[in-house]
C-alpha cells in the first residue's frame, strides 16, 4: 500500500480541467435561482440523488463523477445520504407509480431553498418508458424541476455543465424572486 | 430417471421454436416437471405468463440439454411449483400481479411487484381497477426475545436503486432480512407487446442499464433463433468483444466498490480509475460510454471506428499494469480480509437450488456459464477459463471478479486479434406469421434469458428474465447470522439489478 500511495504522491493527477457550463442550463436556471441561494449556500451545494424508476445507467455516470477525473467535490458538490442535508435533489428515471410517493415525500423531507435536477432522457417525459401503466412520467409531473439534464445517460461531463450552471446561478444570484 | 428430451415427447410440441423445444403439456406432467426441479435433477430457468398460459424454462444440468414447457390456464389457475421448488415463488407471484394466473397451491400468495398503484389490477390480463385502499404489506414473522426491526429503503442512503429491506435484527446480528422489491417497476413486458424489434432493442437495452450490452445481445439473439437468421461473422465477433468489455468495467468498477464498503477508499479510487478508462475506451471505439443501442437484431449497428481497436488495446495494457497491484494489495490488507473472509456464505447445495448464475453461483461451486455450457459463438472458437470457487462468501466472490477480469482481458485480445472483415449487419425478414425464439447470454451479473414471439415482424410477447431473480433470494438467505454492517458489503458483492428484477 504505501508504494501505491508513494506513486500516488508524484504522478501527475488524473483530475480534468472543468468544463465551461452548458449555455442552456445556464438559460433554465436563470428563471429558477435567486438570491436566497447564495446567502444560504456560498459556494457548496449538497446532493441527494433519488432513482426514481432508471434503468441504474444514470446512477453509473453519476457515480462516474466522483472518480478522480471528474472529481466533483472540488467545486463543492458533495453527494449526501439524506435529503435533510440536500440542497438540490437529482432525480433519475421515468418516475414508477411504485416510486412517486417516496418522491414526493423526499422532495418535502428536504429544506429550502432546493433545487431539483432531472437527470437523463427518461426523467424528462418518461423516455421510452413513456404511456406504460406502470409510468407516471416526466420528473416535472410530480414535483418542480429546475433543470434538466439531457441523454441516455448523460455523460459525466455533460452532468459536470449542469451542475456547473447551477453553482454559477446560486453563486452570483442573478435573477428573480 | 427420465430425462428432458422424455418429457418434451409427452407434450404437444410447437413448430417454430428456437434453437431449443418447446412443449405444451398437461396439468400432471406440469407438476411432475416441478417435483423433478425439486428433486434437483433439473434447474429452473425461468417462469413466466401470457394471458391464458405459463411457461417455464428448464435446463437439465449435467447435459445442459433446454426445453421450455407450457400449460393452457382456461380457468385461470395452474399447479405451483413454487411450493415444491422455492425458486419459482417471486416468479408465480409476478405471473398473479401481471395476468392474474393464480398459482394453485403457492404457499405464499402476497402481490409482488404490484403495489396497488397502477390504478388496475392484471395490466397485461383481464384488466380490473385496483383495490380501492392497498392493504399494508405483510412482512413475515419473526418472534423472540430483544428481536427489533430495521426498515430500510425504497430510497437509500447511497446513489443506488430503489427496494425496501426489513431487517430482524437479534442486538448487532440479522436474524432475518425480507426484501420488498417492485419500486422500479416500468411495466416493460407490457409495452413490449406489439413492438417492433427495433424498439423491442431499445427497451431491452434499457432494462438494466450495467448489462445494456447483455440485454440487447440476448434479445437480438432471441429474434435471430425465432428468424433462423445468421449474422455476419464480424458482428458475431464485435458484440463479444462489447460483451467484454461490458464486463471488464463493471467487474473492476466492483472491485473497488466492495472493498468502499468495508471503509477501504483507496481501492475505490483506484478501481474508479480502471473502469473510467474502460468506459472511455468503448466510448471513443463505439461512440457510446454504455455501448448502449448498438447490438441490435441482425447484427451491430456501427462499426468500430478507427483508432478504436487501438485505444481499446493502450487500455488492457495499462490495466495489466495496474491490476496485478490492487489485487496484491487486496490480498495482503488484514483489515480488509477480514471483513470479506466468511463474510455472508452462500452454501452450494442453495446455489445448486436456486441455479444462481454469474459470480454467485460460480463462487459457491456451481460452474455454469453461459458463455462455455450453452458455447454460443463466438465463444466456441475462443480459449478461456471459468473460475469457480466453493467457499461462497464475500472474498470468493471477489476473488471470481478478479479471475473473471483477466479472463476478458484474453478474451479481448484474442477477439481484436482474428476480427473478421466483411459486413456487420443483415437485413431482418419479417418472418412467418408466428415464430418464437429464446436465447440465453452471459452478462457481467449472470446469464439474462429472453424468450420471444413474434408475429408478422412484430412483438407479440416478450419476456426477459435478469439473473437476479435468483440471486436476490440467496441474499437473504447469506445474511442470516451476519452483523448488520456487513450488509453492504454482502449486498455489493451481490450487486443485484433493481430495475432488471423490477422490469
Amino acid at each position: 500500500m504505501r508504494k501505491l500511495l508513494f506513486e500516488s504522491v508524484f504522478r501527475q493527477p488524473l483530475t480534468e480541467r472543468a468544463p465551461s457550463p452548458d449555455d442552456a442550463a445556464v438559460a433554465e436556471l436563470a428563471t429558477a435561482l435567486g438570491q436566497a441561494g447564495r446567502r444560504r449556500l456560498g459556494r457548496s451545494l449538497s446532493i441527494r440523488e433519488v432513482d426514481a424508476g432508471s434503468c441504474n445507467g444514470c446512477e453509473l455516470e453519476i457515480h462516474a463523477l466522483n472518480n478522480a477525473y471528474y472529481d466533483v467535490e472540488r467545486f463543492g458538490l458533495r453527494f449526501v445520504a439524506s435529503p435533510r442535508h440536500a440542497d438540490v435533489l437529482m432525480v433519475t428515471g421515468p418516475v414508477t407509480k411504485n416510486m412517486r410517493e417516496a418522491l414526493e415525500r423526499t422532495y418535502h423531507a428536504t429544506p429550502n431553498p432546493k433545487w431539483v435536477v432531472a437527470v437523463g432522457d427518461c426523467a424528462r417525459n418518461g423516455g421510452c418508458f413513456a404511456g406504460s401503466y406502470a409510468v407516471v412520467g416526466g420528473v416535472c409531473e410530480v414535483i418542480p424541476v429546475d433543470l434538466h439534464i439531457p441523454g441516455c445517460p448523460p455523460a459525466p461531463t455533460a452532468m459536470l455543465q449542469g451542475l456547473l450552471a447551477l453553482l454559477e446561478r446560486a453563486d452570483t444570484g442573478a435573477v428573480t424572486s | 430417471m427420465p430425462s428432458l428430451i422424455d418429457l418434451t415427447l409427452e407434450g404437444r410440441k410447437v413448430g417454430q421454436h428456437g434453437p431449443w423445444p418447446r412443449v405444451v403439456v398437461d396439468a400432471s406432467v406440469w407438476t411432475f416437471a416441478a417435483s423433478e426441479l425439486a428433486h434437483g435433477r433439473w434447474s429452473l430457468l425461468g417462469l413466466w405468463g401470457e394471458p391464458a398460459a405459463v411457461h417455464m424454462a428448464i435446463m437439465d444440468g449435467p447435459s445442459a440439454e433446454i426445453a421450455v414447457v407450457s400449460l393452457d390456464c382456461p380457468d385461470r389457475t395452474f399447479p405451483s411449483v413454487g411450493k415444491h421448488h422455492p425458486p419459482a415463488l417471486r416468479l408465480e407471484r409476478t405471473v398473479n400481479d401481471l395476468f392474474g394466473l393464480f398459482a394453485q397451491g403457492s404457499p405464499d400468495a402476497r402481490p409482488w411487484l404490484d403495489h396497488n398503484r397502477w390504478g388496475v389490477r392484471f395490466p397485461l390480463g383481464d384488466r380490473i381497477d385496483a383495490l380501492p385502499q392497498a392493504t399494508p404489506y405483510r412482512f413475515l414473522a419473526a418472534e423472540g426475545d430483544g428481536l427489533h426491526q430495521i426498515a430500510v429503503g425504497p430510497v437509500h442512503a447511497g446513489i443506488i436503486e430503489p427496494g425496501h429491506f426489513r431487517f430482524t435484527a437479534s442486538g448487532e446480528t440479522v436474524v432475518r432480512l425480507e426484501q420488498r422489491l417492485g419500486y422500479v417497476h416500468k411495466g416493460i413486458d407490457g409495452l413490449m407487446t406489439g413492438a417492433s424489434l427495433a424498439r423491442g432493442v431499445q427497451l431491452a437495452g434499457r432494462t438494466s442499464g450495467d448489462s445494456t450490452v447483455a440485454y440487447a445481445y440476448a434479445f437480438s439473439r432471441a429474434a435471430e433463433a425465432a428468424l433462423d437468421l445468421v449474422v455476419p461473422d464480424r458482428a458475431v465477433f464485435l458484440r463479444a468483444l462489447l460483451a467484454e468489455l461490458e464486463r471488464l468495467a463493471n467487474h473492476l468498477g466492483d472491485f473497488g466498490a466492495i472493498c468502499n464498503d468495508a471503509s477501504f477508499t483507496l481501492m475505490h479510487a483506484h478501481c474508479g480509475v480502471l473502469r473510467e478508462s474502460v468506459l472511455r475506451a468503448a466510448g471513443a471505439a463505439f461512440g457510446h460510454r454504455l455501448m448502449r443501442d448498438i447490438i441490435v437484431p441482425g447484427g451491430v449497428s456501427r462499426d468500430i471506428g478507427s483508432g478504436g481497436a487501438e485505444t481499446i488495446q493502450a487500455t488492457l495494457e495499462n490495466i495489466r499494469l495496474r491490476f496485478p497491484a490492487l489485487v496484491e494489495l487486496y490480498d495482503n490488507t488484514a483489515s480488509l480480509q477480514d471483513r470479506t473472509v466468511d463474510t455472508g456464505t452462500l452454501k452450494p447445495p442453495l446455489a445448486q437450488q436456486y441455479a444462481a448464475g454469474g459470480y454467485v453461483g460460480r463462487a459457491s461451486g456451481r460452474s455454469f456459464d453461459a458463455r462455455r455450457t450453452l458455447a454460443y459463438p463466438p465463444y466456441d472458437a475462443l480459449r478461456f477459463d471459468v473460475p469457480v470457487l466453493s467457499e461462497g462468501d464475500v472474498n470468493a466472490r471477489v476473488w471470481i471478479r478478479i479471475r473473471e477480469v483477466e479472463q476478458s482481458m484474453s478474451l479481448i485480445d484474442q477477439i481484436l486479434s482474428r476480427l473478421p472483415e466483411g459486413p456487420i449487419c443483415k437485413d431482418v425478414p419479417l418472418g412467418g406469421e408466428v415464430r418464437e425464439g429464446m436465447a440465453i447470454v452471459e452478462g457481467f451479473r449472470g446469464d439474462v434469458l429472453v424468450w420471444l414471439r413474434l408475429r408478422n415482424g412484430l412483438i407479440e410477447r416478450c419476456h426477459m428474465r435478469d439473473p437476479s431473480w435468483f440471486q436476490w433470494p440467496l441474499l437473504e438467505a447469506v445474511i442470516e447470522n451476519n452483523i448488520v454492517a456487513d450488509f453492504p458489503l454482502c449486498n455489493k458483492s451481490f450487486n443485484c439489478s433493481y430495475s432488471g428484477h423490477d422490469l
